[in-house]
């Protein structure tokens, strides 16, 4: 299933790796992490009760270990990310408003959702129900655009850990969102930081949870498949 | 929505020398950033963090515009004797945070 260019399970290097010594410390320091304040908030929302229906997350609701590595996932015939499917129980079990996308509530409950999976491995299948998803999102992936005409494998596969002006390319594999950005002093999801890097390349940015930004998340993910969940990451 | 954390050993060996860390919840506005229609946004910042040990002030900070938002400050300690840290931030629009940690010495 591997195409040329892809890296191997055994070459893969998380964002991590590339960071300062100063960066990394602040990732491994959980007890006062930057995103600390953000996992307090997803902790209240999953057991306060909202909605018209009157239930928790928690109501429903046990461990949620092991549910991070297997998002996005594929339901009624489209690819839907943990803030979509979040919100899909908010609207469908709650009655409750969908919150907006890259709202603090939204990314507080993903990365507090996210955080229980912390070290487990990423496992998304290449099957009949996932193939055409992740086709595309490979296409996206290969295609050239933007007036830079870069596609993401320029940069992810051919040429990381070279630098694109100060900073070191990683490998792009999404291990650690929703993840605290220092650029951003706040936390952001995956498809914010696409967005950055299609901004980058001077290409058309998707809507938020347009489909074609959640196929490429989907993926991404594959590519990072057997590389452990550092929900909620640090990264420059 | 003024929130702190402390991490501070809750006991220690006289003399030990002890690290303490503190985060608080600011989003250290800086005062020079505008909106998208060029209004500038007042600063909000958080100014000073002052740290004493049993009454005995020792060690304070200043904080400026150029700082990140929810700013993490460590310091060292010699523990001397059990009692209390006490912490107090303090900022732009009358920010006001306190909070203490207690410590045994043995």
């Amino acid at each position: 299933m591997l195409s040329a260019g892809e890296i191997p399970l055994a070459e893969r290097r998380s964002g991590y790796e590339f960071m300062s010594r100063e960066t990394r410390a602040m990732q491994d320091d959980e007890a006062t992490g930057p995103a600390l304040f953000s996992l307090f908030d997803g902790e209240a929302l999953w057991n306060r009760k909202a909605g018209q229906a009157g239930v928790a997350c928690a109501s429903c609701h046990g461990s949620m270990k092991g549910v991070a590595v297997r998002y996005p996932k594929v339901e009624s015939g489209r690819a839907v990310n943990l803030e979509q499917q979040i919100n899909v129980c908010r609207t469908a079990r709650q009655n409750a408003p969908p919150w907006a996308y890259e709202s603090r509530e939204l990314l507080a409950l993903t990365a507090y959702v996210a955080r229980e999976s912390r070290g487990m491995p990423i496992g998304i299948e290449w099957n009949g129900a996932t193939a055409p998803f992740l086709a595309a999102g490979r296409e996206a992936f290969n295609r050239r655009q933007g007036q830079l005409n870069l596609s993401c494998a320029q940069c992810h596969d051919d040429n990381w850990g070279r630098r694109l002006a100060g900073s070191v390319i990683p490998q792009a594999h999404p291990t650690g969102y929703p993840i605290y950005r220092l650029e951003w002093e706040a936390l952001g999801s995956l498809q914010r930081r696409l967005r950055n890097c299609l901004t980058g390349i001077r290409a058309e940015t998707p809507p938020y949870g347009a489909s074609a930004l959640v196929d490429l998340e989907l993926f991404l993910m594959w590519r990072a498949n057997g590389m452990r969940l550092e929900t909620p990451a640090v990264r420059p | 929505m003024a929130r702190v954390v402390i991490n501070a050993p809750k006991s220690a060996k006289r003399g030990e020398v002890i690290e303490i860390k503190t985060l608080a919840g600011h989003a250290m506005e800086t005062g020079f950033r505008r909106t998208q229609t060029g209004e500038l946004i007042a600063r909000d910042i958080i100014t000073q963090l002052v740290c004493t040990y049993n009454g005995v002030e020792v060690f304070r900070a200043e904080l400026h515009p150029a700082m990140a938002a929810n700013p993490l400050i460590a310091f060292t300690t010699v523990a001397t004797e059990s009692g209390t840290l006490e912490f107090k931030w303090t900022g732009d629009n009358g920010y006001a945070v306190t909070q203490s940690a207690p410590i045994t010495v043995v």
